[in-house]
């Protein structure tokens, strides 16, 4: 076993547990939106940024960092407030998240990350890119308006469903996530309409086609259920 | 001498500008309502999907989301065309009429209340829902009773009092529940009561409003509105009908979906709201009003009982013609919410409106969908252009308040020649322009899909086009 600090308190891990999955086992909640319990974590999203204290303040992932003995770290601070919020921030005025007549309106986890860290009102001036959606898949709509690239789609594609339909493409901020290198959905030939991208998205970006505003109930504690009952693929 | 007034009116929803323009020797050479606002909801729409659209649309105002609700969820039907079950239709109807008497009950009581009870000589500091408050407390909780007693209607149905995205393309997202059904039933006799006395108390004080009723905007106009095929008063399905101030049918059974046969826009350079007209009849003679009363111009009957005797007795104010004073709005809209309220008694006892089948799921059949109902303040028409996926690719919105837009202007008009004297803008002159607008209960926030608090400004513009005098009414 391994002992480390979390916040103050001496809390034990297991060998190869990350930071994340140590605090959560001890009920310290620390905000993630590209985590998702069933697949890997990717530490994409800096949401769940920690201050390593005993490494002069440095700033790592709790998703991916592994627990160590002796760190000493801190999952909430003003600087970390701070950080988080802007990141929400960005992510908010990256994309045209309007929702007000979102399919996920009240349940969705980029509105429940704002109410959390109280990212009330944006400081930055919107991008408001012009980005299209894609109807064409017979059950399932994409909005890339509402995506923030968390990439929970396409690990849920290619981990769990084994597809491998979903993927990114462009770079930096032109970054979308893209079925078949780009084919419209409706014309995939990998997607097996399993659903579980959908299930896995944290926002209304993908959504079952048909849902009114706030209609998009989504259970993405199905990922981890799913795994826990076979192996991942990949 | 003044020869240009701008007056902003206040107490209506939206940005409004009123300009009053003199002529050499002091008398009213040419008055007009202005809208101040654009907002572009047609155009942001676009690249959205039809089963986004009620919820979306729904945003264009907060006092009629649920007429836009509706009305787009109607065009979404087309889209689909797909049966849409019955209990949906008639749910759909429910949440109307509680629509119908929340909006009535806050124009009547919270925006109109003051003038027609204090009197539009009365200190504006006076004038307003708080004064009518202090001098007739009854009469103030009333208006805020009866208006809750509508929300209840919408939130029971709608899960919301504003902006319930429910009706959605093919139904109604969920269906009622005996004790949500129980609890709008239990609101019915206190609004029965409120909206009997209110229609007596209107009725004593009508002698006393005999120059308003003359120059509120009495002139000659049509009327148009839906009506059912029997020719009963109709608020969410039928046909449109025109009938002119004689009280002559001049069209009907015009199918909704042919709007742009019949009906013709003109646009000026001075306002952001278009001038719809009677295509028949060009521009600006085509002239026609819509809401309450042109509803009840063009019905035959309003189809419940008491309101059906209210209503011979507002027929014969006119002699047998159609109402055409502007000011009988007020009187109109009582009695809708009167028959609004016997309809739900009835409609709340059918076993029909519980049945779990309320929405009827389909994709894209149609590219082409135009929802119409009737809204609070007249017909409301909803066009889009989807492609194969339903995504938006035009969206059209003709909004009840568009419609008056003409018959607005020639209020002013009116009211400017009868009561400025003298290029003299008293406080009176102002706030009976402002009253004949409100009359009209206009919204333009959703006229021209904007937002935002309006005050009405007021501008008095010389001959030689100098702004004499600019106010604007709080």
């Amino acid at each position: 076993m391994i002992t480390l600090k979390l916040d103050g308190r001496e809390v034990q891990a297991k060998k190869g547990q990350t930071i994340l999955e140590v605090a959560l086992e001890n009920g310290i909640r620390i905000p993630t939106l590209c985590y998702l319990e069933g697949l890997s974590p990717k530490g994409t999203c800096r949401l769940c940024l920690v201050e390593i204290v005993n490494q002069n303040g440095k700033l790592v992932p709790a998703c991916v960092t592994p627990a160590e003995e002796g760190l000493e770290v801190v999952t909430h601070s003003d600087r970390l407030a701070q950080i988080r919020r802007t990141i929400v921030e960005m992510l908010f005025l990256e994309r045209n998240h309007i929702c007000a007549f979102c399919v996920s309106n009240g349940h969705c986890e980029l509105q429940d990350l704002a109410v959390e860290l109280g990212m009330d009102h944006v400081t930055l001036p919107y991008r408001y890119p012009g980005l299209a959606m894609d109807l064409s898949h017979g059950g399932f709509g994409l909005d890339h308006n509402r995506c923030v690239v968390c990439g929970r789609c396409v690990r849920a594609c290619s981990e769990v469903e084994g597809a491998f339909t979903w993927g990114f493409a462009g770079r930096g901020i032109d970054t979308m996530v893209a079925t078949d290198l780009g084919t419209p959905w409706g014309l995939s030939e990998t997607c097996t309409s399993c659903g579980k991208c959908v299930q896995a998205c944290p926002t209304g970006a993908l959504f079952e086609k048909g849902m009114a505003t706030a209609a998009q109930i989504k259970s993405p504690e199905i990922i981890r259920e799913v795994t826990e009952r076979r192996p991942r693929v990949f | 001498m003044e020869s240009v007034k701008k007056i902003p009116v206040t107490r209506i929803e939206g940005h409004g500008l009123i300009t009053i323009k003199l002529g050499t020797d002091g008398s009213v050479e040419e008055a007009r309502f202005h809208v101040t606002e654009v907002r572009g909801f047609e155009h942001f729409c676009r690249g959205r999907t039809v089963w986004e659209m009620p919820g979306l649309t729904a945003r264009v105002c907060g006092i009629c989301a649920v007429s836009h609700l509706l009305c787009s969820a109607k065009a979404g039907d087309a889209i689909l065309a797909a049966k849409v079950p019955e209990a949906a239709h008639k749910l759909r109807r429910l949440m109307n009429l509680g629509q119908i008497i929340q909006s009535h009950a806050l124009s009547f009581f919270h925006l109109s209340g003051a003038d027609l009870f204090l009197g539009w000589d009365e200190d504006p500091a006076v004038r307003n829902v708080f004064g009518l408050m202090e001098r007739y407390p009854e009469l103030a909780r009333d208006g805020i009773r009866l208006r809750a007693f509508g929300q209840r209607v919408i939130e029971l149905l709608g899960g919301r009092r504003i902006h319930p995205a429910w009706a959605v393309p093919g139904g109604v997202e969920y269906p009622l529940d005996e004790e949500r059904r129980d609890g709008i039933r239990e609101g019915l006799p206190e609004a029965k009561r409120i909206i009997e006395r209110t229609i007596s108390l209107f009725e004593e004080n009508l002698p006393r409003w005999r120059e308003e009723i003359e120059t509120f905007g009495d002139f000659p106009s049509l009327f148009m509105s839906l009506v059912a095929e029997d020719g009963t008063w109709e608020h969410y399905a039928g046909r449109i009908r025109f009938v002119d101030a004689e009280g002559r049918v001049v069209a009907d059974r015009l199918d909704p979906s042919d709007y742009a046969d019949y009906i013709a826009e003109a646009v000026e350079p001075w306002s952001f709201l278009k001038f719809p007209y009677y295509r028949e009849y060009g521009y600006p003679e085509g002239m026609y009003r819509v809401g309450p009363l042109a509803r009840l111009n063009t019905c035959e009957r309003m189809g419940t009982p008491l309101a059906d005797e209210v209503l011979k007795r507002f027929r014969d104010l006119s002699g047998g013609r159609a109402a055409t004073s502007s000011f009988l709005y007020h009187y109109a809209r009582l009695i809708e919410i009167l028959s609004c309220v016997e309809r739900i008694e009835r409609l709340i006892e059918d076993p029909a409106l519980l049945s779990p089948r309320v929405r009827a799921d389909a994709g894209v059949n149609e590219l082409e969908g135009i929802g119409v109902h009737e809204a609070p303040r007249g017909t409301l028409f909803h066009h889009y252009r989807v492609d194969e996926d339903g995504v938006i690719q035009w969206a059209n919105l003709i909004i009840s308040t568009g419609h008056n837009n003409l018959a607005m202007n020639r209020t002013v008009q009116q009211i400017a020649v009868h009561y400025l004297r003298g290029g003299d803008l008293s406080e009176g002159l102002l706030n009976r322009l402002e009253g004949g607008i409100r009359a009209y209960d206009p919204c333009l926030s959703c006229s021209v899909h904007a937002v935002g608090r309006m005050p009405l400004v007021v501008k008095l513009i010389g001959p030689d086009g100098t702004v004499i005098r600019e106010r604007s009414l709080r």
